[in-house]
């Protein structure tokens, strides 16, 4: 295996019955990995199979056939508790619906994938607070989702898929359902994680101008691959600024 | 995950929801209630009956004549089948030491006593020494029968403080020594009070009525004149010594008379019970009536079950995104059933707690409204919560495992 590969994906084929006879394939053979540290997007309009090929790597889905090896663990192989282990230890998600627990603090929704990995309460606690800091929310911790506004609850949401040092962050749409100026922030967050603590990112979205903010786009269409190129390096707000207002 | 997490994550859940909380609880108490509240009037029952009978004599034993279970048709009884003083004369010298004396009660007939207006009705019960003792009467004047009232079959008589209530005006001082008449079955009887003895109430009704009948006793000689009826018993009650084995000494008596006097009576034979095991044959009865509608009650708990099942269900549907987000971030499928069984149990036991206390409320105001004290039965206290527990596990079961075993994509879509 090549050196530092995070996740590798190897002919990946799924395939949905949508009654007998009638097989329906959405992925045909993907190929393709992401090495550590590697911020990379895929892309592609709705149908492109780009929510599948997200499951697949999310470990909430097993491919019909293929390999996925993700930070040397053999998804394939795993049984349902083991897919529960590396999806609690290996992948943070972050939705575009946020996706918080209902009528639970900030501070335990960020602690729960910790309590699932059996963390101790004081290291629970104290970790979660680090994490409230990185995103700029301890002064929010005891309030409840519904009295955070959407970007406050991305921002819990990303320091939720902190928790347990992921070897990946799976973003889906992150900022789908926020306005501009709050996904610009939520944006920055994920490229400090990437940049400042080296995090691994792979951004699912449908948009072109935030894909090309990222180090790789891979392009879906009808559950094929048909591009993978360099994206570009945006490194400093002032310049990403500058892009938006282009737009 | 710890349990305490889980209980945590339940108490939230239930508050946010209270009054369906709290409806879904009704089922539960309700359910709980009625058992509890039917244990601990059948128990207060059995330990009313229990400290009456014991009154009546824990040492008695009653040996009586009765038919021989072979014989298809009886012949009816006769003089040579009943138990004679002979017979209780050699029986008594065989188990000297067991036997404290031999009760023997002659009923003489139910009368009246008039006095102008006023009237008492009177059971006239024929008594000797020993029968009169084991009824432990206390006697609040006059004084008790003495060895020549039985051996002569003097016409003296005890009479209760009802009784001198309804025909003296309640004092027992003016009672004694006067002579009264008892009509019965159309014959007139004189007895002569010496004593006047404390009436025990027996009866759940409590009786102020003036009609009540109370025992008249007299000695048993007189009873036998008066009646002529000499020849012998339908049963004697024999008081024995206590720390015996009852029920042992029972067949070991029913085993002498048998062998002894009624091997050759062809119908009729000797039945020895002693109080110990009638107790345990009223103790078994009462037991299996309060058992049985706790049974019945115990279905409304199962009816409480399937609510709490229900919500359960519904529970997990509003919250199939937030089951797919936890399974996402790691929650294993035994986890996520955990949370939920989990849940359930939270409202069977709180449900189940409310209930043993409404339980208990209600069995305590029916004992008072009969009239005595409550007996609570901590066993059926444990009894409840662990019942309450397994409905909760029981009917939380098939929710919760349908809940783990919801597909997490499936439900991360879920709106």
């Amino acid at each position: 295996m090549e050196e530092n590969v995070m996740l590798k994906l190897t002919d990946i084929h799924k395939s949905f019955f949508i009654g007998t006879p009638n097989e329906f394939e959405v992925l045909h053979g993907l190929d393709f990995s992401v090495k550590q540290g590697e911020f990379v997007s895929i892309v592609g309009a709705s149908g492109s199979g780009k929510s599948t090929l997200m499951n697949i790597i999310g470990a909430l889905d097993r491919p019909t056939s293929g390999d996925y090896v993700l930070d040397g663990v053999d998804v394939i192989k795993a049984h349902d508790n083991e897919l529960s282990a590396i999806r609690n230890k290996k992948i943070g998600f972050v939705f575009q619906t946020y996706n918080l627990i209902a009528r639970t603090n900030a501070l335990k929704n960020i602690e729960l994938p910790m309590l699932y990995a059996g963390v101790s309460a004081s290291k629970r606690t104290a970790r979660a607070k680090e994490l409230l800091e990185m995103v700029g929310m301890t002064d929010r911790m005891h309030h409840n989702p519904d009295e955070l506004s959407g970007g406050q609850k991305q921002r819990v949401a990303i320091a939720r898929a902190m928790a347990n040092n992921p070897a990946i962050i799976l973003a889906d749409e992150p900022t789908g359902a926020l306005d501009s100026v709050t996904g610009r922030h939520i944006m920055d967050i994920f490229h400090e994680l990437h940049e400042k603590q080296g995090k691994t990112i792979i951004l699912i979205t449908h948009s072109p101008e935030l894909s090309r903010e990222t180090q790789r786009i891979i392009t879906l269409k009808d559950g094929s691959i048909i591009s993978d190129e360099p994206g570009r390096t945006v490194s400093t707000q002032g310049a990403i600024e500058e892009e938006v207002t282009e737009c | 995950m710890l349990i305490w997490e889980n209980i945590t994550i339940a108490l939230a859940g239930l508050k946010s929801n209270l009054m369906r909380t709290l409806l879904t609880m009704l089922g539960i108490i309700i359910g709980i209630a009625s058992v509890i509240a039917i244990m601990t009037v059948g128990n207060s029952i059995k330990s009313m009956v229990n400290s009456n009978m014991m009154d009546l004599g824990a040492n008695d034993m009653t040996v009586g004549v009765t038919q021989r279970d072979s014989e298809d048709d009886v012949r009816d009884i006769r003089d040579t089948d009943l138990i004679t003083v002979d017979m209780l004369e050699d029986y008594k010298k065989e188990y000297s030491d067991k036997i404290k004396g031999i009760a023997l009660n002659v009923s003489a007939g139910n009368g009246v006593v008039r006095q102008g207006a006023d009237y008492a009705n009177v059971a006239i019960e024929g008594v000797n020494a020993d029968a009169y003792t084991s009824l432990n009467n206390d006697l609040l004047a006059g004084r008790e029968f003495i060895d020549v009232d039985f051996d002569k079959g003097k016409k003296v008589c005890i009479v209760s403080d009802k009784f001198v209530e309804n025909l003296y005006e309640g004092d027992n001082k003016k009672a004694l020594g006067q002579t009264v008449e008892v009509e019965c079955y159309g014959k007139i009887y004189d007895y002569h009070i010496v004593g006047v003895y404390k009436y025990e109430n027996q009866m759940i009704i409590s009786g102020q009525t003036k009609d009540i009948t109370t025992s008249l006793y007299i000695p048993l000689l007189t009873a036998q004149n008066q009646t002529h009826y000499t020849s012998g018993f339908n049963y004697v009650t024999v008081v024995t010594t206590p720390g015996i084995d009852g029920e042992a000494f029972a067949k070991t008596t029913q085993d002498y008379f048998n062998i002894k006097f009624y091997a050759n009576n062809d119908a009729y034979e000797i039945m020895a019970i002693s109080m110990a095991s009638m107790l345990d044959m009223v103790d078994t009865l009462i037991g299996g009536v309060s058992l049985g509608l706790s049974i019945i009650a115990a279905i409304s708990l199962v009816v409480g079950g399937i609510g709490v099942m229900n919500i359960m269900l519904v529970s997990i549907t509003e919250r199939t995104k937030e089951i797919g987000t936890r399974k996402a971030l790691g929650a294993t499928n035994g986890s996520i059933r955990l949370q939920f069984i989990t849940e359930s149990v939270i409202i069977c036991i709180i449900g189940g707690i409310i209930g043993i206390i409404l339980g208990i409320g209600m069995g305590m105001l029916g004992m008072k409204i009969l009239g005595y004290d409550a007996a609570i039965s901590s066993q059926s206290i444990l009894i409840a919560v662990c019942f309450s527990m397994a409905i909760g596990i029981f009917f939380g079961y098939y929710p919760a495992n349908k809940a783990a075993k919801l597909n997490p994509i499936d439900a991360l879509r879920y709106e």
